[in-house]
């Protein structure tokens, strides 16, 4: 039906690399691509600015933290810090006088930096080990961040963003801003993309499937392993700084405390591991469930005539999103992409896987 | 350097780091006998803690009849942990355990606050505060006791192992496939171990909950925890002991002279490097097994 497979032949094998070997998959991604753009006139910029518009930044960021533990299988719980470095690099930058354009490089570059540092660890141990070496290293900078004045001048302080300018023009409306994460987030998307069906993406993967293995092919372990941190990382510095200009306005230590770090796994396992829609879906879920988890029991309380206490309301998100991960992981472990391929793959042979039955 | 200052530093430090053992002997406990990071032991603890509390304030019974019916409640908590939550997961990458033991982590934290709300409450042992003087050694009576509680517990756990029970279990953690083939119950062992940690989190959870009263900062003993279970390896028991002394002796030093220079707060930042250094350099730790992947 949509997704005709017929008439299809790949003769060459650069055809059958194509981005998109289906053409339905093409005029989806430009359908969804003119929705982003229309996006400002059609949604009510209330709603725009505080859930459309930090949604498409977690997801560059959380697609970030997907390149390196999906594509490159190496565990990050630290990923919160390294944005954390973008986001304070950005700040000072922007503050000492630095355009913004530069600003931003900076945040990448210094993360990056900082990131490489992460994957030292990843050059030693893996798995559990490498997990709890990443959270070690949060820890630190989280220590860092709340016991250095000079880096965010102390611990309840926060630090003001100047307004958020391109080639000299500020950007300050609602529409604006909202474009700025559309076109970071589009950015990223293409990159991974295309980073899939590449040599680097190949790569990633084969150090993720066996190290011993890809080393046989003649794929440096060490080397992808740095790439993957490092790029992860730039993703990172560069969402972070994105973060705190268009929609946080100042930085705070606790926006990017250990919590931020297990939320943005949790995005990326919710919406399964190597899928970039599926970062899409998981960073949607994550962000919208304690404002739908709150409605929803308070309208039950309410039909049920029950006071519930605000301390209650106050921790039944938690409780959900603890709840979120955990049936994912019984469920389907490969998350909300997998569901997402399943009902495409479905469609691919629509009619036709019928006939058997 | 005055001698006697440091000697009281040491003492309590190794005090304090034995409690910190009691919580590392509950994520070694299952560790070993199925390599799970228990990462959820934080919230368990903070679980136990409110589950005596709610027994002893709540329906006023006395605190020697809530603790153990609190043990036996979690005892099957972690029962049903096991049997619900990890073991579909056996087998799988290791991102989805360790984010499984955090899922359940955050559901735990959360369900509890929920039920209790985040007020911090006294958990009322009825040890006195007053300063014990052990010669010009300042000490403090509850974390004595405490440590006493983990070298208690210790031994005990030692003497379970040589029973007929922990042979199975030292089977499961030694090769699960070889127990599997004699007929051992691999399943219900690793079930067991996660009911005996939830037993461990519980006393954790009444001795530290005496110290800092019981609230939702209990869960963040986790990476001292953590921290002590991968210093000393983190399938070996004796090892967590004796990581516990030396990362409370370490801690509560360097703490005391690293506070004037950087302005105080550095006890997590000495826990966190400990854990880095420990990973980078001896990742089986003191005395864990060496079959640890390295690249």
């Amino acid at each position: 039906m949509f997704y005709r497979q017929a008439g299809i032949r790949h003769r060459s094998y650069v055809s059958d690399s194509k981005l998109f070997p289906i053409p339905t998959d093409r005029n989806l991604i430009w359908f969804l691509v003119l929705l982003g753009i229309i996006a400002p006139l059609v949604v009510d910029s209330l709603y725009l600015n505080s859930y459309v518009l930090p949604w498409l930044i977690w997801t560059a960021a959380a697609l970030g933290l997907n390149l390196v533990t999906g594509w490159a299988g190496q565990l990050h719980l630290g990923y919160a810090a390294i944005m954390a470095v973008g986001a304070y690099s950005a700040v000072h930058a922007a503050r000492f006088g630095v355009p913004w354009e530069f600003a931003l490089l900076i945040a990448g570059v210094s993360a990056a930096a900082i990131g490489t540092v992460f994957s030292f660890a990843a050059m030693r141990v893996k798995g559990l080990y490498l997990a709890l070496t990443t959270l070690a290293m949060q820890f630190v900078m989280d220590w860092v961040l709340s016991h250095v004045p000079a880096v965010t001048g102390g611990s309840h302080a926060s630090l003001q963003s100047p307004t958020f300018k391109l080639l000299g023009q500020p950007i300050t409306s609602d529409a604006g801003l909202y474009y700025v994460a559309f076109g970071w987030c589009v950015i990223v998307t293409i990159f991974i993309l295309n980073m899939r069906r590449t040599g680097l993406g190949r790569a990633l993967v084969a150090v993720r499937e066996k190290d011993y293995a890809a080393a046989i092919l003649g794929v440096n372990s060490f080397y992808y392993k740095i790439v993957a941190f490092a790029t992860s990382s730039f993703i990172a510095g560069i969402s972070g700084a994105l973060l705190v200009a268009t929609f946080f306005f100042l930085a705070t230590p606790e926006q990017f405390s250990v919590n931020v770090s297990i939320q943005v796994l949790a995005m990326v396992i919710v919406g399964g591991l190597a899928s970039i829609i599926g970062s899409y879906f998981g960073v949607a879920l994550i962000l919208l469930m304690p404002g739908i988890t709150n409605s929803l029991f308070s309208a039950f309380a309410d039909y049920l005539g029950l006071q519930l206490n605000p301390e209650t309301l106050a921790h039944i998100p938690t409780a959900v999103y603890g709840a979120l991960i955990i049936i994912f992981l019984m469920v389907e472990p490969l998350g909300l992409g997998k569901i997402y391929n399943n009902i495409r793959d479905y469609f691919l042979v629509w009619p036709f896987d019928q006939m058997k039955k | 350097m005055d001698w006697i200052f440091l000697a009281e530093l040491s003492v309590n430090g190794a005090l304090t780091g034995l409690l910190y053992s009691l919580f590392a002997i509950g994520l070694v406990l299952v560790y070993k006998s199925s390599s799970v990071p228990n990462l959820a032991q934080g919230a368990l603890t903070m679980l136990g803690a409110y589950i005596v509390l709610a027994f002893s304030l709540s329906l006023g019974l006395p605190l020697w009849v809530a603790i153990p019916i609190s043990i036996i409640i979690m005892f099957f908590v972690g029962l049903g942990i096991e049997k619900v939550a990890l073991r579909r997961l056996a087998g799988r990458p290791i991102v989805m355990i360790l984010m499984m033991t955090l899922g359940l982590d955050i559901f735990i934290r959360g369900t509890t606050m929920a039920f209790w709300g985040g007020t911090s409450r006294p958990m009322d042992l009825g040890v006195s505060y007053d300063p014990f003087f052990a010669g010009p050694l300042l000490l403090s009576r509850i974390h004595m006791i405490g440590a006493g509680v983990s070298v208690a517990l210790f031994i005990a756990i030692v003497f379970f192992f040589r029973s007929r029970l922990g042979i199975r279990l030292r089977a499961i953690s030694d090769d699960y496939m070889a127990s599997w083939s004699v007929g051992i119950s691999v399943e219900r062992g690793v079930g067991l171990s996660w009911a005996l940690a939830s037993v461990v989190a519980v006393i954790t959870g009444v001795i530290w909950g005496e110290i800092q009263s019981v609230d939702q900062s209990l869960s963040l003993l986790l990476l001292k925890g953590l921290t002590v279970a991968v210093l000393g390896g983190l399938d070996s028991l004796f090892g967590a002991v004796l990581a516990g002394i030396l990362l409370g002796i370490l801690e509560n030093v360097g703490a005391a002279y690293l506070d004037p220079l950087v302005g105080g707060g550095s006890r997590d930042l000495v826990v966190a490097i400990v854990l880095i250094l420990t990973v980078m350099v001896r990742p089986h730790g003191l005395f864990g097994r060496h079959d640890i992947e390295r690249v």
